[in-house]
């Protein structure tokens, strides 16, 4: 059992300035093992506070994340993170890059070039492992990217903004590999996104954040994500229940920059 | 003859890229926009007409292609100057290169130094009496300067002499023009013949004539020196100016024995009949000669001239479009360039001198350019394994015992093994004055790096280490290595060790930098991966951080080589025993101009394949530079 609990998670920056900014207010929530959950919010409302708290780059000003049953304290083999521009190696190859965290653990080298392979192949970029990877495109990066984090097989994967780089049509592919990628393994997967469609798409679990202070504000349990493991997500785009919560959302959102928008303005 | 060719082939090469050039651009799409980057890439054969037109420049002013297509016209050009210089005596006296007939100038001068004596005497104390005969003897060489100037006291007896001097003149311009002067062949030719031909000696060109047109001018300077000499005998005191000059010293002698004034007045009246004393001797020269007189010389000069230039013929158009920028001048024994000729020395000449000196036998001071030496495999190593080692064995050195002899113990055998002192595999082993020069500044770039790399990169990291060490660095760093050198070298000594360390402090402050500008650069989000990856702060380092920060580092080799090789040379010029800039420097004192040229060559070709070798490395390490 490995689920990911928070417990009363507090995040507050002092400013230059002397005063304080409440960036996370109390979240609590837990994610069961093997769940997807994606998350939400305006820009500024915490998301990425959140991730780097889970993923131990920051420590907490109160409460905890537990994973299991230890407490997060700091970075660890047990949670991968994809980043936005998938912050690879480019000194290195599209292999090397892959068996970074294998090698940082002194893994025998041939079952680490086999394991290579395999996620080469699941990621779909079998045959590149040679390739220096600044000659890679965006969405091979971050294949690139997921394999790497993979094959260190976390407990937790978390994505922040992973797919927010990429052109329509290779950011619908991409989406696809995700789920493939979550049903397969069945990894618990986090992914904060800026795009409603996407966020409902690969959300087993949907957490809407609001601004100052960062906080949960809505939690959707959907089936999308579910689906779209069967059916072509255009499809599931196109669905009733689909476009209803799309709407739902886009307007809580809006509702909420209108509202940081107005407040800036009644405080001038 | 070789490099006849070569400067026909340049030409040839430098008009042919320039056609290619045009040809080419005309195949272009035009753009209406001014600097399109995409032209100025490729072009080799602008590349070939730059290097072409550089040698050409270089072959044509050094006169190294004068001398392949002319061989034997400094010869002729040598007769020529020591024409002109047996001539310059009586040439200097006209109007011919200064402005002022001789004569006119010194009537000037001498006049205005008696106006000067007249009213020095206006000012001094002197009685009535002595006043008035000053006045007197005054005007008394007033007037014999204008006795000088005027025809009808001139001694007839001179003006023959003058008239002898332009016919002996008119003469010669008449033998120089006959082709058949002189009419007994050169006796001394086949000796002229085996002279080291022009710029194989030090005696940059023969002297003795090798041709016929040559040997017409030096017969003719031989005469020539002849003439000036009577000529500089010539005077102008004939009789009566003789007799005026007479009574003229006889009053002034007699001015200065009178001594009955004071003590000051006497000393004032010594120092002014110096001062008429000097005029005196000035006008008993006889050097003024009546304008009208000196004319048939002067026609003379002016009518030989002109003949000799004409017989000069093509050797005029040869010195004045195939040896440019100076010319040759005679001196009392030989012939030498000046002008560019001397001071760019010919490439050829240069190419020699360097293959004579690349000859280990020869070197420069007794140490070859580039060579190696056998050397014990112990010797080389050395400097691997202190010698403070054997001084841990236990027990003592030995001592030599009653009949002196001295027997080996294990730590004397131990300290011989740490000092290279024992019999072993001999090999070659690079030695010279290059070697020594790239050692010293890989050596210093070596520590540079060593050391400032991983400091730069702990002052990238740590906000502490910057604020440390940032002071240090950058007021160090700013100052001129050169202005270093006096104190390290004190320090260190002229040898090896105070270079290495003036090159290490230069490299030191560069690595520095560029290492923590590599390292602040390093994105946040690669070494959050990394660290969510398992590595450890090390593995962070040396995995992430190091390699991220590899262009800058690498620029930074690339830039402290630079400075390094010029800070090396200038180091070497101040203090040392080997290296380029040693063999500069003394060369320098010697004005071999040669030897100069060459080592600047070399400067700067081993600057660019430093430069080249590490373009390769940047290339082949960080290809991904700029593509992250």
């Amino acid at each position: 059992m490995s689920d990911l609990v928070a417990d009363k998670v507090n995040m507050v920056f002092n400013t230059k300035g002397g005063g304080t900014v409440h960036a996370l207010k109390d979240v609590s929530f837990t994610l069961r093992e093997g769940e997807l959950l994606s998350v939400l919010g305006p820009s500024g409302c915490g998301k990425t506070t959140l991730l780097n708290i889970i993923a131990g780059f920051n420590r907490p000003t109160g409460g905890a994340f537990y994973l299991g049953d230890e407490e997060i304290s700091g970075p660890g083999v047990n949670r991968g993170m994809v980043f936005q521009q998938g912050a690879l190696f480019e000194w290195l190859t599209v292999a090397e890059n892959v068996n970074f965290g294998l090698r940082m653990k002194g893994s025998n080298k041939k079952e680490t070039a086999k394991k290579v392979e395999e996620w080469l192949e699941i990621v779909g970029l079998q045959g590149f492992g040679d390739t220096p990877t600044y000659q890679l495109s965006g969405g091979m990066q971050q294949r690139v990217a997921l394999a790497r984090c993979l094959i260190n097989d976390p407990d937790l994967i978390l994505m922040d903004e992973p797919l927010g780089a990429l052109d329509a049509l290779t950011r619908e592919k991409m989406q696809t590999l995700v789920l493939k990628i979550w049903k397969e393994t069945g990894k618990t997967i986090m992914i904060i996104t800026h795009s409603v469609e996407e966020a409902l798409l690969l959300g087993e679990r949907l957490f809407v954040m609001a601004p100052r202070p960062g906080r949960l504000h809505k939690e959707y349990k959907l089936p999308f994500a579910e689906q779209g493991l069967t059916i072509d997500p255009r499809e599931i785009k196109n669905s009733q229940q689909f476009i209803e919560t799309r709407e739902e959302i886009l307007s809580m959102i809006w509702d909420m920059e209108e509202e940081i928008m107005g407040g800036t303005s009644n405080a001038a | 003859m070789t490099v006849g060719i070569l400067f026909i082939v340049l030409i040839f090469l430098f008009i042919g890229a320039i056609i290619y050039g045009r040809r080419l651009v005309k195949t272009e799409v035009t753009d209406a926009v001014f600097g399109n980057p995409t032209r100025a890439l490729g072009g080799w054969h602008w590349i070939i007409a730059g290097l072409s037109s550089i040698m050409i420049i270089w072959l044509y002013f050094s006169w190294d292609a004068g001398r392949a297509f002319f061989p034997t016209a400094a010869n002729e050009l040598c007769q020529v100057a020591k024409l002109n210089r047996t001539a310059n005596p009586i040439r200097s006296a006209f109007p011919l290169e200064d402005r002022l007939l001789r004569g006119t100038a010194l009537l000037e001068r001498d006049y205005g130094q008696i106006d000067v004596l007249e009213s020095r005497l206006a000012n001094a104390n002197f009685g009535v009496a002595d006043r008035t005969e000053l006045q007197s003897i005054i005007a008394e060489m007033r007037d014999t300067l204008s006795a000088q100037a005027n025809p009808e006291l001139m001694d007839p007896a001179t003006a023959g002499k003058l008239d002898g001097i332009a016919t002996r003149i008119n003469d010669l311009a008449k033998n120089i023009a006959d082709d058949n002067y002189p009419i007994e062949p050169d006796p001394d030719r086949e000796k002229a013949l085996l002279q080291p031909a022009w710029g194989e000696t030090n005696v940059e060109i023969p002297t003795m004539p090798l041709t016929d047109l040559g040997y017409r001018f030096s017969k003719a300077s031989e005469t020539m020196d002849g003439i000036s000499k009577d000529f500089s005998k010539i005077r102008n005191n004939g009789e009566v100016i003789t007799a005026r000059l007479e009574a003229l010293k006889a009053r002034y002698k007699d001015f200065r024995i009178d001594d009955t004034e004071g003590k000051d007045i006497t000393a004032q009246r010594k120092e002014l009949v110096k001062q008429i004393e000097k005029i005196y001797r000035r006008i008993d020269d006889g050097k003024i000669f009546p304008s009208a007189m000196t004319q048939p010389v002067e026609a003379a000069l002016i009518n030989f001239d002109e003949v000799q230039k004409s017989e000069q013929g093509s050797l005029r158009l040869i010195d004045i479009f195939a040896l440019p920028g100076g010319d040759i001048l005679a001196g009392n024994r030989a012939c030498s360039e000046q002008g560019s000729g001397r001071w760019l020395p010919k490439p050829s000449d240069t190419l020699n001198t360097f293959v004579r000196m690349a000859d280990p036998e020869v070197g420069y001071k007794n140490i070859p350019l580039l060579w190696y030496e056998m050397k014990p495999i112990g010797q080389v190593f050395e400097i691997l394994i202190p010698d403070w080692i054997a001084d841990l064995v236990p027990g003592e050195y030995p001592r030599h015992d009653n009949e002196g002899t001295v027997l080996n113990n294990f730590k004397n055998k131990v300290y011989n093994v740490a000092t290279g002192n024992y019999e072993s595999l001999m090999i070659p082993v690079p030695i010279g004055h290059i070697w020594d020069s790239l050692m010293r500044v890989l050596a210093g770039l070596f520590f540079g790096i060593l050391l400032g790399v991983p400091l730069g990169l702990y002052m990238g990291l740590s906000r502490f280490a910057k604020g440390f060490f940032d002071p240090l660095i950058e007021l160090y760093r700013p100052i001129p290595p050169l202005a270093w050198a006096p104190l390290i070298l004190t320090i260190f000594g002229i040898q090896d060790d105070g270079k290495i360390f003036l090159l290490f402090m230069v490299a030191f402050a560069i690595m520095v930098i560029s290492a923590r500008t590599g390292a602040t650069g390093t994105q946040l989000s690669k070494i959050h991966a990394a660290h969510s990856l398992g590595a450890s702060k090390f593995q962070i380092i040396r995995k992430v951080i190091l390699p991220n920060s590899l262009p800058e580092i690498l620029t930074g080799i690339r830039i402290a080589i630079g400075v390094c090789w010029g800070t090396l040379v200038a180091a070497e010029m101040l203090a040392g025993t080997t290296g380029i800039g040693f063999v500069e420097n003394v060369a320098r004192k010697q004005s071999d101009y040669e030897i100069i040229w060459m080592t600047i060559l070399l400067l700067g070709i081993l600057g660019l394949m430093f430069d080249l070798m590490m373009r390769f490395i940047i290339h082949r390490t960080i290809p991904w530079r700029g593509k992250g």
